[in-house]
């Protein structure tokens, strides 16, 4: 048998220099290359403008039945902008996006492709930030062209009746960026909750406590209760969209609600960059 | 080259490797050997830094796989063909590995040729043959254009053509100088690949020699005899301190050699109808040295 050693010592050696930028490249290879990807994105993304367009059509046809003083407050309560974006459009938003969010984790641990991508890059703390990287940025693209499409598809529906907001109305634009920007802190929790759990059924049953159930139980009854819900990231998004004065014994301010939205993605984020390091594969 | 060292992985109670001790060396394939269980999938995990070692080290080409950046310029590895996304393309999932290891995309090109998937890169893998499979996994291999290659029985689910381009392929890198480590459950696969083996069962070291050395073990040679008179030459045989099963008008005779047999025979004037003697496969072989280890054993009462 011939031997070539010196040939073969050679290799490995004139390897490029690793950039993380390359990870994220072949993060978003992997995203993009799975079909599934584009139906749960684009069917979430009809689902939530359809539910924003739809309660819009409903105030435009039931609109003569409305008195004067009725149609006089609309504008002046804000309605409209509660109208840009629904509480069901969000949950929906927030559900399918938690969910968006695991399967691009679970996906590699179900199928065991976490295996080939560990023994190609065996930075795992590398790899999982560029796939948090990558799921963060593909799900604000998203959510600013859910939040941006309904706030103009469901203000010019208003404006047929003359009560469609412009975007510079006080408080539309923060009921925008609050919507839009609920769709990546959901993804990350999700994806978090995935990377700790990676077992998908569990993933998703805890992914609906902490984004659906949380803020439901803690209600504004006791201040430990109206603290503990404050946290949750569905009334963070409530107080953002909230237009005029709080109806509550524990009012809180929307820094404190921005904030609420800081605590969650970079906790997610930190979880799900972290978590593989340590464990068996 | 891999340097496993004292190697030892327990899970809760369950102790999958125990003080394993070897070497593969580089310029020859080197197969793997073990019933299902003995913990050669666990190796090889250890081996690329996915499990981490209750104790003991592994050390591949210098350093701990774990602490290199980038893997596939130095190990390429199929641990399983299903450790795939099946919703994805061929392409795709080639694309991504090199993308994550900045090697040129004409390389994904090179390699699907080379194992015969460029005219199926295209279609998604939940579509593919359990061969195929194996194929795409060899690709992504080789893509890295690694000294040292691991693969966790590839030959499952080849066809014949398929067999037989593996075993080239293997001969061809190892011949290139390269590290080859090819794992099986079946001996009859590595007997036409593999040039050293390391066997394990229950996850101890059983053996760790050339093919050659490991063939030498089945020594026991087993002689068929035809003769009309067969009861005479049985207790002939049975003096000479031979063990002898008759099957029909055959003897099976093991612990006297042919020559001896036909030399008994001449002296008492008994014809002998037929005469051959036959050496122990290697399957056999490593049946018999792995007997005491098998794990899951059929028919085992409970």
């Amino acid at each position: 048998m011939t031997t070539t050693y010196a040939a073969v010592d050679e290799l490995g050696a004139d390897e490029p220099r690793a950039r993380f930028h390359d990870l994220v490249a072949a993060e978003w290879i992997k995203l993009r290359s799975l079909r599934s990807t584009w139906i749960a994105y684009g069917a979430t993304a009809l689902a939530v403008i359809a539910f924003n367009a739809g309660t819009a059509y409903d105030t435009y046809n039931y609109w003569p039945e409305r008195s004067a003083a009725d149609r006089a407050d609309f504008v002046r309560a804000g309605i409209p902008l509660q109208e840009a974006f629904t509480a069901n459009a969000v949950m929906v938003m927030m559900l399918a996006l938690g969910a968006i969010g695991a399967v691009a984790i679970l996906g590699e641990y179900s199928t065991g492709t976490i295996r080939t991508t560990f023994a190609a890059v065996p930075a795992r703390r590398s790899v999982m930030a560029a796939k948090t990287v990558v799921v963060t940025a593909v799900s604000t693209v998203f959510g600013a062209i859910v939040a941006g499409a309904s706030f103009g598809l469901t203000q010019a529906i208003l404006d047929g009746r003359d009560a469609g907001l412009s975007i510079g109305y006080p408080g539309a634009l923060r009921v925008v960026a609050a919507s839009a920007l609920l769709a990546p802190v959901c993804a990350l929790t999700g994806m978090a909750i995935g990377s700790v759990i990676r077992h998908t059924s569990a993933t998703m049953v805890a992914s609906v406590v902490a984004i659906l159930v949380l803020p439901m139980v803690f209600t504004d009854g006791r201040h430990w209760s109206a603290v503990a819900g404050h946290a949750t990231l569905y009334q963070a998004w409530s107080r953002l969209v909230e237009v005029g004065s709080p109806r509550t014994d524990f009012p809180w301010t929307t820094g404190g609600a921005w904030t609420v939205y800081a605590v969650w993605a970079l906790t997610t984020a930190v979880l799900a960059v972290t978590s593989a390091q340590r464990r068996d594969q | 080259m891999i340097e496993v060292n004292e190697l030892t992985k327990r899970y809760g109670s369950t102790t999958a490797v125990k003080d394993l001790t070897f070497t593969v060396r580089p310029g020859q394939v080197t197969g793997f050997l073990g019933p299902n269980g003995a913990g050669k999938s666990t190796t090889l995990r250890m081996v690329l830094g996915l499990h981490e070692p209750t104790s003991g080290s592994v050390i591949v080409g210098g350093r701990s796989f774990r602490d290199r950046p980038r893997g596939l310029r130095h190990v390429g590895s199929l641990l399983d063909a299903h450790d795939v996304h099946g919703g994805r393309s061929a392409i795709a999932q080639l694309s991504a590995l090199a993308r994550s290891n900045r090697i040129p995309q004409r390389r994904v090109e090179e390699v699907l040729r080379e194992v015969g998937l460029a005219e199926a890169a295209r279609r998604r893998i939940s579509g593919f043959s359990l061969g195929m499979k194996q194929r795409l996994g060899i690709a992504s291999a080789l893509l890295g254009d690694p000294p040292v290659l691991l693969f966790d029985e590839p030959l499952n689910g080849l066809d014949p053509e398929g067999v037989r381009w593996v075993r080239d392929l293997f001969r061809r890198l190892a011949a290139e100088g390269r590290t080859v480590f090819v794992s099986s459950h079946l001996m009859s696969e590595m007997e036409h690949t593999a040039d050293q083996l390391i066997v394990i069962g229950r996850g101890e070291l059983i053996a760790a020699e050339s093919l050659a050395e490991f063939s030498a073990r089945g020594t026991r040679q087993s002689v068929t005899v035809s003769t009309p008179a067969s009861a005479v030459l049985r207790d002939l045989l049975a003096a000479e301190g031979a063990t002898i099963h008759t099957a029909g008008d055959l003897l099976a005779v093991t612990g006297v050699t042919a020559v001896r047999i036909g030399e008994i025979a001449m002296e008492h004037r008994i014809p002998l109808h037929h005469l051959s003697a036959r050496s122990s496969s290697l399957e056999e072989a490593f049946m018999e040295l792995t007997a005491d280890s098998v794990q899951y054993l059929a028919g085992d009462p409970q």
